[in-house]
């Protein structure tokens, strides 16, 4: 490849892990179920672009399965199976409950990405510019991802905060390990569906015995 | 020399004479939307006309801040003109007065004066207004900070003309994450600054809910022809700083001669007209927020405007 080429792949492989930040960013910010579920869609679909540039950028064809796979399973099974199992809870129009405010959770994610540069800082001395990106926006992304599960009071948002952390995970990995075995993408992707089925019955089930899936109201024993 | 000042003359005169007819558009636009048929694309400069003609009402309990007001608004973002690279991309005769930041200090300056001229006809409307004006313009200010920092960053320097460069050389610093997002945030910064949709509904004559109106609520006649067109003008100064000195200085004029400059006139109305274009879908597709909502706006637009500095940070 030409120089110049790289320079544009760097680029762009930079571009789509600042949308990624952004992405989890919004996860907090988000104030409807519907609202959260299109924001990890899109970031699954920033995470598939960045393995196909890294799939570039490294000559491994393995990262580009990588893509198709998180396209297949993340944008279009995940929406489509959590639209089956927890419908109502899904297309409900109302405004999530947090425990901290929305301008709050972003300052605190912000300090969370700051922290995540710092501790990542020490490992990047002689890497290419992609694990720079990819590394510790990865690790940002699973640290805001925490932080949303335990500020949100909701069942669905939580979980996907939860896939959320997965997403981070991959992509911080995909920009240091390229030539990761296959099989071990697949079981995380098919886990991770698993997981999304269990938890859509599982949050219907809980939100048809005690009529709401606000995990804060939750903790109180009812009374028949 | 007197070619330059001559090139700075003809950008105050655009600047002066085409944002009219930008917000004409822009207005039109957003009927034509709403399927409905809208006014004129030359409303603008008619509304200007026919509030010149009309005599002025002055509150006996105003001061001269009053007075002063339309003026100070007025030739507030005629000075910033004279700074920005509006049609050329090399620095004019006035540049050398400021960088970016005397820039915003001068549009400051004109916002300043609005809120307490606002105050100053004791109109219970009007005080609220500006206090609302105040509330955005504040949480606004660490964004528009943040924004200076990045460009100072990335460009070493906060001179426009320095900067616009910066992002097309070489032509793949465009995808630069610093450059996308800090164009991002100052675009939702561009929105609560000049009261559109999301932070304020400019089409709206409803007094309780007016935050950017209600500042020009009392005056007439010649002052409130003078506040409409400094309106469209800071919307316009705005607009140039967004185009042509945090996206690209494409289409500015590079050479010397007056043609050149002058060809450079439609093509950043082009420029102009596709950012317009993105105002009225943003408009046209989201809803008014609640007052306690645009903390959560402003909230968004300072989290990608530090997402750009960390991103460069991490690159460097």
């Amino acid at each position: 490849m030409t120089p110049d080429k790289i320079a544009w792949i760097n680029q762009l492989v930079l571009l789509t892990a600042g949308f990624f930040l952004l992405c989890s960013f919004g996860l907090i910010a988000a104030s409807q179920v519907m609202g959260c579920l299109r924001i990890y869609v899109m970031q699954s679909l920033l995470l598939a672009a960045s393995a196909v540039l890294l799939g570039i950028d490294y000559h491994s064809t393995d990262l580009w399965i990588v893509a198709a796979v998180a396209i297949i399973a993340k944008v279009l099974l995940i929406p489509f199976l959590l639209r089956r199992t927890a419908r109502q809870a899904m297309i409900a129009r109302r405004e999530l409950q947090q425990v901290i405010n929305v301008p709050m959770s972003l300052l605190i994610a912000l300090a969370l990405t700051v922290l995540a540069y710092y501790l990542v800082g020490p490992m990047l001395s002689e890497t290419t510019p992609a694990v720079h990106a990819n590394l510790p926006i990865g690790f940002a992304a699973v640290l805001i991802a925490i932080y949303t599960i335990t500020v949100r009071r909701e069942a669905l948002p939580q979980m996907l905060s939860l896939l959320a952390i997965e997403n981070g995970a991959f992509f911080a990995g995909i920009a240091i390990a390229p030539n990761f075995p296959l099989i071990g993408e697949l079981a995380g992707t098919f886990d991770v569906l698993m997981v999304v089925l269990t938890l859509g019955v599982l949050s219907t089930q809980i939100h048809r015995l005690s009529g709401s899936t606000e995990v804060g109201t939750l903790s109180e024993l009812m009374e028949d | 020399m007197a070619r330059m000042i001559l090139f700075n003359l003809v950008q105050v005169a655009v600047v002066m004479f085409l944002s009219p007819l930008v917000v004409g558009i822009l207005n039109r636009l957003k009927e034509r939307v709403g399927s409905k048929k809208g006014p004129s694309i030359f409303q603008t400069y008619r509304d200007i006309w026919k509030l010149f003609h009309k005599d002025q009402i002055l509150s006996s309990e105003s001061t001269w801040i009053f007075r002063a007001t339309p003026y100070v608004c007025f030739a507030a973002p005629i000075l910033v003109t004279m700074l920005i690279p509006v049609l050329t991309s090399y620095p004019l005769f006035f540049a050398f007065m400021g960088d970016m930041i005397g820039g915003g200090f001068v549009l400051a300056l004109g916002g300043f004066f609005a809120t307490i001229a606002a105050v100053d006809t004791a109109n219970p409307y009007g005080a609220m207004g500006a206090s609302r004006t105040r509330m955005v313009g504040f949480l606004a200010e660490p964004v528009f900070m943040v924004v200076f920092f990045t460009v100072c960053f990335v460009a070493n320097s906060t001179i426009p003309y320095i900067v616009q460069q910066k992002w097309v050389h070489p032509e793949s610093n465009f995808f630069n994450p610093a450059h996308i997002l800090v164009a991002v945030a100052f675009f939702m910064l561009i929105l609560a600054e000049t009261g559109k949709i999301p932070v304020d509904n400019p089409s709206g004559h409803f007094e309780l809910a007016m935050i950017d109106e209600s500042k020009s609520l009392e005056y007439s006649g010649s002052g409130a022809a003078l506040m409409k067109w400094a309106g469209s003008m800071k919307f316009f100064v705005l607009l140039c700083i967004f185009l042509n000195v945090l996206i690209a200085p494409w289409g500015l004029a590079s050479g010397t001669t007056l043609g050149d400059v002058l060809l450079a006139i439609p093509l950043i109305f082009i420029k102009i007209l596709i950012a317009v274009g993105l105002i009225v879908i943003v408009e046209s597709s989201l809803a008014k927020l609640r007052l306690f909502r645009i903390t959560a706006f402003l909230g968004l637009a300072f989290v990608v405007a530090v997402a750009a500095v960390l991103t460069r940070m991490m690159t460097t």
